[in-house]
């Protein structure tokens, strides 16, 4: 039998009371705070016509900004997972000593204003800051360019990896591990295909979700990336630049491309995780 | 493979409380043990320890004569069914059987095609076919147990430890994976060993019980000893409904503190002194009136029939006694002048005396 596709707005006899009534208030106000604005987006760029649009499109300032940020939230992102991973065991796992207290602390790259951070990394890792000056001595820069914009976003990223991760490995039953043990299997073996395998899942969400934060991320990138056009300009900053010159067209050009990817990306993890979870459907 | 502990000793963590205290036990090859016990009696911390899972302060646990001194020791040769069945849930039914043979090291893992047979053949003798891509959240209970099952033999161990393993099936599953089990244990030749706390269940499937309380072993003997001749009034009542009655003995004959309940005579041996007698509830007997000047004073209510018994209650003073009788002897009412619990055994101090 074929169901209209408004079949699920009839649904009488449903349980909930008041079913049509918080359908209908929740697709208002999903459509009026998400849909209305990104529709925006869509149609706003063309109004200036096609031309501008594509000449926007093709500048090369922009591609670079857009390839900034995506390769380095892509690299945080990686670089979150083992981090990421290794904090979620000690919390789950280590009952070490303070482990309440760093446990709040892995919460506050979200509760920073990212302004805060921001600076705060700048003066850390600046060319004249404590750790700046030290990693200087052996050669290495991390601030004002890619480094230091791949370390920015690691920092605002590793929650979400930590926040994902965790819940799963501490639900993970010890018996599985005694079980692989008991059936002959080495340690690294237990914990690559007993612990690691099923959180993939999980880490796969909590890259995704470091990914699309760092695509996004602008106040805490751009003190300590020194924004040099081609070189470590990240796109949100590349908006603000383009509005300063009051080249509208140029802005939201900007945004839609980094819509249109970000959409992209994230139904592409969405679908790995999926895959990944296969085996936690029930039957 | 025989399995000998001798000696054990677990204290909880940091504490001096004793999980097992001294646990010695032999059980030879291809005997079904079955622990059972109480809740927080050592059966599963027993088990635990036997495979290795869990570190003991003092004793040791042989295998064939030979001391286990790790997991490592044990890995491949004892087979352990987890309580919760421990599956590997993002791995498919064919993958956690074959887990076993997987991790072997590259030098003795034997190849490809011989593990997908292998995997096969246990699929067949688990009543599996077909099953081998599913994933573990796809199966049912009692499916799940056999793929456990499967997976513990999977290595072509000799001994098999189970945890509880029907503790979270329906009754009739229950049932039949018992029976099936007991086959398995026979065809295979295995040694095993299982933790319950359902005695029935242990009564039926094992050929030797092993009754703990407290982290100690109260008795180890089989279903009819054990039925006999209960060491203690812990095992008379764990191992089924039981009814005491308080008394002394004198000059042989066991005297009850209840007139309506007539003295015995007791076994040859057994000292003057306050004793328990406890009995069965079908083993109880009714005195029937001889005379007309007898007065009925016990009155038996029907309860219903299970099981081919008729059930009653009668009550004696205060108290209320269950009492069972076959269902072919015809007269539903019954009446009687005084109880007869001669078929009782006696207890002194909690422990058997005649």
């Amino acid at each position: 039998m074929r169901l209209s596709p408004f079949a699920f707005f009839k649904a009488g006899g449903s349980a909930l009371p008041g079913y049509r009534l918080s359908l209908t208030l929740t697709l208002a106000w999903t459509g009026f705070f998400i849909i209305l604005p990104l529709s925006t987006l869509l149609v706003y760029p063309w109004q200036s016509g096609p031309a501008a649009m594509l000449g926007a499109l093709h500048d090369t300032r922009m591609l670079a900004a857009l390839w900034t940020s995506f390769s380095c939230a892509g690299i945080a992102a990686a670089c979150n997972i083992p981090c990421g991973f290794l904090l979620a065991w000690a919390l789950a796992r280590g009952n070490l000593p303070g482990h309440r207290l760093a446990d709040a602390l892995i919460d506050l790259p979200l509760a920073l204003p990212t302004a805060v951070s921001g600076i705060t990394l700048a003066t850390l890792y600046g060319p004249h800051g404590w750790l700046g000056a030290l990693l200087s001595l052996l050669g290495i820069s991390v601030s004002y360019n890619k480094a230091g914009i791949v370390l920015a976003l690691m920092f605002v990223g590793l929650p979400f990896v930590v926040r994902a991760v965790e819940p799963v490995l501490r639900n993970l039953p010890h018996e599985l591990e005694e079980a692989a043990h008991l059936l002959g299997a080495r340690p690294w073996q237990i914990f690559v295909r007993i612990i690691a395998a099923p959180l993939l899942p999980a880490l796969v969400t909590g890259f995704g979700l470091a990914f699309a934060r760092g695509i996004g991320e602008y106040g805490s990138v751009i003190f300590i990336a020194g924004n040099q056009p081609f070189k470590s300009e990240i796109a949100p900053l590349l908006i603000v630049v383009r509005l300063q010159e009051f080249d509208y067209p140029g802005a939201t050009a900007i945004a839609l491309v980094l819509l249109c990817i970000s959409l992209l990306s994230l139904a592409l993890i969405g679908g790995m995780r999926r895959r990944f979870a296969v085996w936690s459907e029930p039957a | 493979m025989s399995i000998e502990v001798c000696n054990l000793v677990r204290l909880a963590p940091g504490t001096q409380q004793r999980l097992l205290d001294d646990v010695s036990l032999t059980i030879p090859k291809g005997a079904f043990v079955a622990l059972v016990g109480p809740s927080g009696a050592g059966k599963t911390t027993l088990l635990r320890a036997i495979a290795g899972l869990d570190n003991c302060n003092s004793g040791s646990v042989l295998l064939d004569e030979r001391p286990m001194t790790s997991v490592k020791d044990r890995a491949g040769r004892m087979g352990f069914v987890f309580q919760n069945y421990a599956l590997f849930p993002h791995m498919t039914v064919a993958r956690n059987i074959a887990f076993g043979l997987d991790v072997l090291p590259r030098s003795e893992r034997p190849a490809r095609a011989y593990i997908a047979q292998r995997v096969e053949e246990l699929l067949e003798l688990m009543q599996l076919q077909g099953m081998g891509g599913k994933h573990p959240a796809k199966l049912s209970g009692g499916q799940r147990q056999r793929v456990a099952l499967a997976r513990a033999l999977a290595t072509g161990p000799r001994v098999l430890l189970l945890d509880e393993p029907f503790g979270a099936l329906d009754p009739i599953v229950r049932r039949s994976i018992r029976a099936w089990l007991r086959d398995l244990h026979d065809r295979l030749g295995l040694t095993t060993i299982l933790v319950t706390h359902d005695q029935e269940e242990a009564l039926e499937v094992a050929d030797r019980i092993v009754v703990m309380q407290s982290g100690r072993i109260v008795q180890d003997a089989t279903p009819l000893e054990l039925d006999e001749q209960p060491a203690t009034n812990f095992v008379m009542e764990f191992l089924g409904e039981a009814v005491s009655f308080a008394g002394e003995v004198r000059h042989g004959r066991m005297v009850l503190d209840d007139a309506l309940v007539l003295p015995f005579i007791v076994p040859d041996g057994v000292t003057d002194g306050p004793a328990v007698a406890m009995i069965r509830p079908y083993e109880i007997a009714i005195q029937k009136p001889t005379s007309e000047q007898d007065v009925l004073s016990i009155y038996a209510a029907p309860r219903g029939t299970r099981n081919g018994y008729r059930h009653y209650t009668l009550q004696i003073g205060e108290r209320i006694i269950p009492f069972y009788r076959p269902v072919d002897e015809d007269d539903v009412q019954v009446q009687g002048v005084a109880l007869d619990i001669s078929r009782s055994r006696l207890f002194r101090q909690g422990l058997l005396c005649g």
